[in-house]
């Protein structure tokens, strides 16, 4: 999986969304473009007029066999998906855009949708089965739980065992700069809302984190918006290793390729698991199908079983670190003076190259 | 025996006096308390015949504060009639109680009564002839000789007894011996005497029949 | 309507009532009270967190700086899962957070906390404000921070508290209403005895109470005893009215009777002798039915509360007997009495009564010189007197009826009598739960009247 990225979004909308309606597409390809940008879009139309608009940060292909389970329950209701990136998808509800759902992986954003008051509340046996950490105020719910790991390329380990903790990642890229220079990959924390998370929270976490940007920075790292680019040129062999990639679609895209030659590692010293969150905006007009289709959700979210789900549930959050905390702390890094000096900082520590350059 | 009679109602007190005179009683009569008091306080008496209701006062009272010096028995006559009334008299102190307008011959019969149960005065016996007769307790007494008599013979006796030489008449001696709440005819009257005779005939006492006027004692033999 | 409660209803519902109040009032302090904690303890971790802030800020090259620093917002969060907004101006300028978050209008001055309630996005919010002044360009910079959160933690744990605290209250209440139930029968309780102790009385009874009682019973028994004493004047007078009038009847008769006496002794013809002894029996039958009357005015009324005393059948016979011997002597009557020890419970002064209107009866209508026997027995919880004379008998006619008011036998021609006693006889039977039963003798052919009596 990966986090929604304009180029990557448009690609496969128009190899497979454009190909259900082109026309139907466009003709409301306008309006919203006002709103915010889409980065991708489909209707799945139900057999009445009556329907249930979603944003998502989440890739049609990763999204639609949720879209169709639910349209089993209610095949009246036609599904209008769009995706967004979630900087995006956190500037159009904030400006009013009308959407049913919001789903988002930037839990941050989404927190202070909600806290700021653009989320309605939303309470049923299902909200109420979810663990305390998984939602907010009956306002912000999460359904999916998503470790950040390392995917690495065997042949840059050359035969060495692969880092367990950021200090032997260090030692790693100190030790063979020439395996990894121009072949690392890592979020640009400045488009992706994700990566500006995982970022923060990392940086929160261990002060291993600068120690490793700094390092990551000297070795002219590539930057990316979203994930599945990362992992896509690890496979394809442009780069050697990629930090801060969503677990879940790392397994996902190893499995399909079937590549033994790449590994995926999660950080023993500390790793960010993510929770992918819903909330149903304010504007939310088909509030009772977005309830129904958010309750549907936290029921996948809460199976045991990991399933044939692209999105894993809810049960690995209580592994490991725990996940990231939902609650207004995490406002903290979004405030613009935080953000302004987090990436400063961050662009010192990472652009040292392009800062030398003439 | 000395009476001593406290009655506000002077007729009828003067009546009690006559009829209790009959029977040889001498009766002091006191027409309140203050007067009775007086008497007592001047002699002695065998029996007091106490109203309730007089002018200065109420006998049951007067008979509760002097029962504790007074030894005399005492008949209390009221026109109470009330069941509860009766044992509040006893309780008082009285001996007997008999509620006006009462028959003289019950008054004759409740005094001897009472006299007899307290027993202590002196025999009043009278002499007829040889033979001595105790109108209370009906014995007549000749020598050797004995009778005792009963009640309405000893009442019929003691009218003649009282008055010796005196003849009565059937109806005469029929108002001295029965209350008037029977109807009895003079021919009882000539059963009672018929029987007397018998009785008092050993004693050499005879009962003369005075023709078309009626009967009289004689004592002595013939 | 109140009036018509029993006093023990009045007194649980007061002190129902009063246990309502109190249940209401320690329920709002004790909702009160947890509101202002709770209110408190937010306080105490907004001005924290806006004092926190206060403190990263700092001037670098004439510029107000500041770090939001993470725990400012997370040690809000962890308290409760309240909206978190803030503010920083300095100066005239907002430097970041909220624009349009409202600030105490009271704003914060020195080391002070200024806080306030507010609104906010759609809702109630508290704010606190800490102040700082920090040497930026020209001069000092008063900088201000304000964080906010809204008040739906607060109202959570007080609605808890206060939901806590009415279930409790409700529970005291309960208990109370329990305890006021008990404590009206407890309190009602002398009263009670003190009703008790007066209905119990016989009649006649007009005693004061002696009885101990509660200082508030006090007044009631006073009350009583002076109505007693007023009762018992007033009984004494009425009785002393009727004797009096009794008096006034009787005394007149007996000045006719004795009138009437004297003038039969001293009269000449047969004929006049019988008119006065008419006279005499008329007079005699009208003193005779008055007094009949009065007693039997007098058992109705005792027989309405009898008094219940211990009573020697015996004694009683005897009694009677002693009563009524001197005019059974004027007959030559004798009694012949043969009692088994026997004894009941009632009112002594109307048994009495019936024997002796029994006894009176059996006297009058028996000839002269003949016996009349009384004989007591008690057998299977059957106490019994049986009085037999050796008169004419009840006749032939239906026996029960002779105990009717007014009804005398049909063979009685020239006796004096109100045909009352037995009436009276049988009243008094039937209130002690008794009866009379009259019949022929067996042999001899005399009246035989029973008085049967439960035994004691």
């Amino acid at each position: 999986m990966r986090d929604a990225c304009l180029a990557g979004g448009l690609k496969r909308g128009l190899r497979r969304g454009l190909t259900v309606g082109l026309g139907l597409c466009l003709s409301v390809w306008a309006t919203l473009a006002a709103a915010l940008e889409v980065e991708d879009r489909r209707i799945f139309p139900g057999t009445t007029d009556r329907t249930l608009s979603i944003v998502s940060t989440a890739d049609l292909e990763v999204f639609e066999p949720y879209i169709l389970r639910f349209q089993q329950r209610r095949p009246d209701l036609t599904v209008d998906y769009t995706v967004a990136s979630s900087v995006e998808l956190y500037r159009g509800i904030r400006d009013g855009a009308e959407f049913d759902l919001a789903i988002s992986s930037a839990m941050d954003l989404q927190l202070k949708l909600a806290n700021d008051g653009h989320a309605q509340s939303h309470r049923s046996d299902r909200t109420d089965a979810l663990p305390d950490w998984a939602r907010w105020r009956d306002l912000i719910f999460a359904f999916t739980a998503e470790p950040a790991v390392v995917v690495l390329s065997s042949r840059a380990l050359d035969g060495a065992p692969p880092p367990a903790t950021r200090q032997e990642l260090i030692t790693l890229l100190r030790d063979n700069p020439e395996r990894f220079r121009n072949a690392i990959g890592t979020y640009d924390v400045r488009d992706s809302g994700l990566g500006f998370l995982f970022a923060t929270q990392e940086a929160r976490s261990t002060d291993a984190y600068w120690r490793l940007s700094e390092v990551m920075g000297r070795l002219a790292p590539e930057l990316y918006c979203c994930s599945g680019q990362m992992v896509d040129d690890v496979i394809s062999g442009r780069l050697s290793l990629a930090y801060n990639v969503l677990g879940s679609y790392a397994a996902d895209r190893m499995a399909q390729e079937g590549r033994a030659d790449i590994q995926i590692v999660q950080m023993q010293d500390f790793a960010n698991l993510m929770l992918r969150t819903a909330i149903i905006p304010a504007t939310a007009r088909e509030t009772g199908a977005a309830r129904a289709m958010l309750d549907m959700l936290l029921e996948l979210g809460m199976r045991e079983a990991d399933g044939a789900w692209p999105l894993p549930p809810l049960s690995q959050g209580t592994a490991g670190f725990g996940p990231i905390r939902l609650g207004p702390a995490l406002m903290v890094y979004l405030d613009p003076l935080n953000r302004r000096a987090f990436l400063a900082e961050w662009e010192n520590a990472l652009e040292q190259e392009a800062a030398q350059a003439p | 025996m000395r009476f001593l009679l406290v009655e506000d109602n002077g007729e009828l007190a003067e009546a009690v006096s006559n009829r209790l005179a009959l029977d040889g009683h001498a009766v002091d009569h006191a027409a309140s308390l203050a007067e009775a008091e007086h008497c007592l306080s001047a002699t002695s008496y065998d029996l007091i015949l106490l109203d309730v209701m007089l002018p200065d006062g109420d006998g049951r009272d007067f008979l509760a504060r002097s029962r504790a010096h007074l030894e005399t028995p005492v008949i209390v006559l009221t026109a109470r009639a009330r069941v509860t009334d009766r044992v509040g008299a006893l309780d008082q102190g009285a001996d007997d109680y008999i509620t006006k307008p009462f028959d003289f011959s019950e008054l004759e019969a409740r005094v001897r009564a009472v006299l007899r149960r307290r027993g202590g005065s002196a025999r009043n016996e009278i002499a007829l002839g040889e033979a001595l007769f105790d109108p209370m307790s009906g014995s007549l007494r000749a020598g050797d000789e004995s009778v005792t008599l009963r009640n309405r013979e000893t009442r019929l006796l003691e009218v003649f007894a009282r008055h010796p030489g005196q003849t009565f008449s059937k109806g005469q001696l029929l108002d001295r011996l029965f209350s008037f709440d029977a109807e009895v005819t003079e021919n009882a009257i000539e059963v009672y005497v018929g029987r007397l005779r018998k009785r008092i005939g050993p004693l050499g006492l005879r009962i003369e029949t005075v023709r078309g006027f009626g009967y009289r004692l004689e004592t002595a033999p013939e | 309507m109140i009036a018509r409660l029993s006093i023990g209803h009045r007194l649980t519902v007061l002190l129902a009532g009063v246990a309502a109040l109190l249940s209401l009032l320690s329920w709002w302090m004790v909702s009160e009270l947890a509101r202002q904690a709770a209110a408190r303890s937010q306080d105490n971790v907004l001005a924290a967190s806006a004092t926190t802030i206060a403190e990263t800020i700092r001037s670098e090259q004439g510029e107000v700086r500041l770090e939001l620093p993470y725990s400012a917002l997370s040690m809000l969060g962890a308290i409760s899962e309240d909206r978190v907004f803030y503010k920083v101006v300095a100066g005239e300028r907002v430097l970041t957070g909220y624009e349009d978050l409202p600030v105490p209008t009271d704003g914060p001055a020195g080391a002070r906390v200024a806080f306030e309630t507010g609104q906010y996005s759609g809702e109630a919010i508290r704010m606190a404000s800490v102040r700082r002044t920090v040497l930026a360009g020209a001069g000092p910079v008063p900088v201000v921070v304000t964080v906010a959160q809204t008040l739906s933690g607060v109202d959570a744990v007080s609605g808890q508290l206060s939901r806590l605290a009415a279930a409790l209250s409700l529970a005291f209440f309960v208990v109370a209403v329990g305890l006021s139930v008990f404590a009206a029968r407890a309190s009602l309780r002398p009263l009670n005895a003190f009703a008790q102790a007066v209905s119990r009385r016989g009649p006649t009874d007009l005693r004061p109470l002696r009885r101990d009682a509660p200082p508030e019973l006090a007044p009631l028994r006073g009350a009583l005893n002076r109505l007693m004493e007023r009762l018992g004047q007033s009984i004494r007078r009425s009785e002393d009215f009727i004797a009096e009038a009794a008096h006034r009847v009787r005394t007149p008769l007996a000045t006719v009777r004795t009138q009437a006496e004297i003038a039969l002794r001293s009269a000449e013809s047969e004929e006049a002798r019988q008119r006065l002894r008419r006279i005499i029996r008329a007079v005699d039958e009208s003193s005779r039915s008055a007094g009949q009357l009065l007693d039997h005015a007098t058992v109705a009324y005792r027989a309405e509360d009898l008094a219940r005393d211990r009573i020697d059948l015996g004694e009683l016979v005897a009694q009677a007997a002693a009563a009524l011997e001197p005019t059974a002597t004027m007959k030559d009557i004798a009694f012949r009495i043969r009692a088994m020890p026997a004894c009941v419970v009632g009112d002594a002064v109307l048994l009495e009564s019936a024997l002796g209107n029994v006894l009176d009866n059996a006297v009058k209508y028996s000839p002269d010189e003949t016996n009349v026997y009384i004989t007591v027995t008690a057998e299977e919880g059957v106490a019994r007197i049986t009085v037999t004379d050796e008169g004419p008998g009840l006749g032939d006619g239906p026996t029960e009826t002779l105990t009717e008011r007014f009804r005398r036998g049909g063979n009685i021609e020239g006796v004096v009598g109100s045909g009352l006693g037995l009436t009276i006889a049988a009243d008094v039977l039937a209130a002690h739960g008794g009866r009379l039963d009259l019949r022929n003798a067996d042999e001899g052919g005399g009246a035989c009247v029973t008085l049967v009596l439960p035994a004691a």
